[in-house]
């Protein structure tokens, strides 16, 4: 269970304050969680907060009730916390294989390391070797990315809009993924989501704007507001209320 | 061909032997043809039955001939100096004949633990005939606990007859206080020339890679990679100038990660005097990107360890 109590941000730009997060509190215990919400509304940044990328000017955040607000990165990575960045890294000469190393931890099996890239719809043989830099496509990395969350298996996995930036023919796919994964994970998901099949797996969203919760609930009680098309709501650029 | 004998036999001691494994990977004498220089002598030479070794008459080094023809032999001649203050000069001579396909694992290591500079200076020439192919791997390596400086300035001369093809791959991960690296090539119709650096330089040390190829014969091309980490008060800098005379391909890239207060220069020279010539030259330098460090620290590595892994993988 994810607890953020009174979690605030903000920057300061030319002399001003600019609030990036207000008062943020959220209980999140599902399985599966979605944070959705115009661009620019602080969701990636709440979610930077959560995996310790960001530190909060205010706050405090709960992992099953132990308080992880002071641990950095690492320390939280290690407390149970992984992170699929919205733009996924590229390293000159690490190889897909180190990478799932490092996630996993140890070692893999050349197996082992195949099913996690053949469980994101990647045919393993073809990868498992290649270095993960710029001779990569954004859709083939951002599956690595997830991958890498896969071989780590922690108790909360949070993903930064695994959707954006790829092609339609792998969106496709990547939901297969997510919705594998929805049945199959043991841990807690979180996903930054515009899109709606995503968010209808979801047991839970949480609508986040203007730096502030403006809804929490079960996909019932969150989704159809969203899809009649509240404007403060919907997020810029979204598909709701067209089947992809 | 004499009898194989044992490091022992060579008179070759242990920290001469765990230099040997470092600079060339050998635990013993290797097979096929091979010379062991040390501490400024020949110590062994052994010759094979396509590969003929013949040490020099008017100046310290050796001949290397490869037979026309000779196919998957390799040919090992690493050197190393324990001596501290040892200035020491050699030119080695590869003559590779036409068609013939080798593998040359070259090395040198110096171990100084006294107060005075050790130096090597190695003058390589490469002449290989039509459509022969080496690859050439190079690893310098310096240690010592001593106050004297590890100095080396291998000067690479590389003649490529038509069709022919040289690989060269050069490391300096360690402790080696000074380089000048100078490499020059002449390539003719239909020739290749690769060569893939890699360098790390910490403390106060200075390299400096000089890479000047003459792209002669129509359908010739180069490819010029450096890869370099500088740390603490290191000095790097990167030349490299291709001239393109005719039909050809020239690329050359120098990628290098600094950090602390290092510096890093890279001073590309493209000279196209060909229409036909196609040459393109990259450089990028910076720190390690953060994104890179926080990626990897979202994985549970420290941020020591995350550094680590990123420059491990970039030096590869």
């Amino acid at each position: 269970m994810l607890e953020l109590r009174h979690i605030s941000y903000s920057v300061e730009e030319e002399g001003k304050v600019i609030p990036i997060l207000q008062d943020i509190n959220l209980t999140l215990d599902d399985h599966f969680i979605a944070f959705t919400g115009p661009n620019g509304g602080g969701k990636s940044t709440l979610a930077r907060v959560i995996a310790g990328i960001i530190k909060p000017n205010e706050g405090q955040i709960l992992l099953d009730g132990e308080d992880i607000t002071d641990l950095n990165i690492t320390q939280r990575a290690k407390a149970g916390i992984s992170f699929a960045f919205q733009q996924p890294v590229r390293f000159k000469g690490i190889t897909v294989k180190t990478l799932l190393d490092l996630a996993a931890g140890k070692p893999l099996s050349l197996k082992a390391a195949c099913a996690y890239l053949s469980e994101v719809g990647l045919c393993a043989a073809d990868y498992v070797n290649r270095e993960v830099n710029d001779s990569l496509s954004g859709g083939e990395l951002k599956r690595i990315e997830i991958a890498t969350v896969l071989a780590r298996g922690t108790k909360l996995s949070l993903f930064d809009e695994p959707e954006a930036g790829i092609d339609l023919w792998s969106f496709q796919n990547l939901i297969q993924v997510f919705e594998r994964m929805h049945q199959e994970i043991q841990g807690s998901i979180l996903i930054i989501s515009h899109q709606e099949r995503i968010l209808n797996i979801a047991d839970q969203i949480v609508v986040i704007a203007g730096g502030r919760v403006r809804q929490q609930g079960s996909k019932d009680e969150v989704l159809p507001a969203l899809l009649q098309g509240e404007a403060s709501l919907r997020p810029a650029g979204a598909c709701f209320g067209k089947k992809q | 061909m004499s009898e194989k004998k044992t490091f022992e036999q060579l008179h070759i001691d242990p920290i001469q032997q765990q230099i040997l494994a470092q600079v060339a990977e050998l635990h013993e004498v290797p097979e096929g043809a091979y010379s062991l220089r040390v501490n400024g002598a020949s110590a062994a030479v052994g010759s094979s039955e396509h590969v003929t070794i013949v040490k020099k008459e008017d100046k310290p080094g050796i001949d290397i001939y490869v037979a026309p023809g000779t196919k998957h032999e390799s040919i090992h001649i690493p050197v190393v100096l324990s001596q501290t203050g040892l200035k020491d000069l050699v030119y080695n001579d590869f003559h590779i004949g036409e068609g013939a396909d080798v593998v040359i694992i070259a090395g040198c290591g110096i171990h100084n633990c006294g107060v005075q500079d050790s130096a090597h200076d190695g003058i390589h020439s490469f002449f290989l005939e039509k459509n022969a192919r080496v690859k050439y791997v190079e690893r310098h390596y310096g240690e010592g606990d001593g106050r004297g400086g590890v100095l080396m300035n291998p000067t690479t001369i590389v003649e490529l007859a038509e069709g022919s093809y040289m690989e060269m791959d050069t490391s300096q991960i360690k402790g080696i206080d000074s380089t000048v690296r100078v490499t020059r090539g002449t390539l003719a119709e239909n020739a290749t020339l690769i060569i893939k650096e890699k360098i790390m330089t910490h403390g106060e040390q200075y390299a400096e890679t000089n890479f000047s190829v003459e792209l002669n014969g129509a359908g010739s091309s180069t490819d010029v990679v450096s890869r370099s980490v500088a740390r603490d008060q290191s000095k790097q800098k990167f030349l490299a100038c291709i001239s393109g005379n005719t039909a050809c391909h020239g690329h050359s890239a120098c990628d290098a990660i600094i950090m602390d207060q290092a510096s890093v220069q890279a001073i590309p020279e493209l000279a196209a005097n060909d229409v036909e010539a196609s040459l393109i030259h990259e450089a990028a330098i910076g720190k390690i990107a953060g994104d890179q460090l926080i990626k990897l620290m979202t994985l549970g590595l420290s941020e020591e360890e995350a550094e680590a892994q990123i420059i491990n993988g970039f030096l590869k």
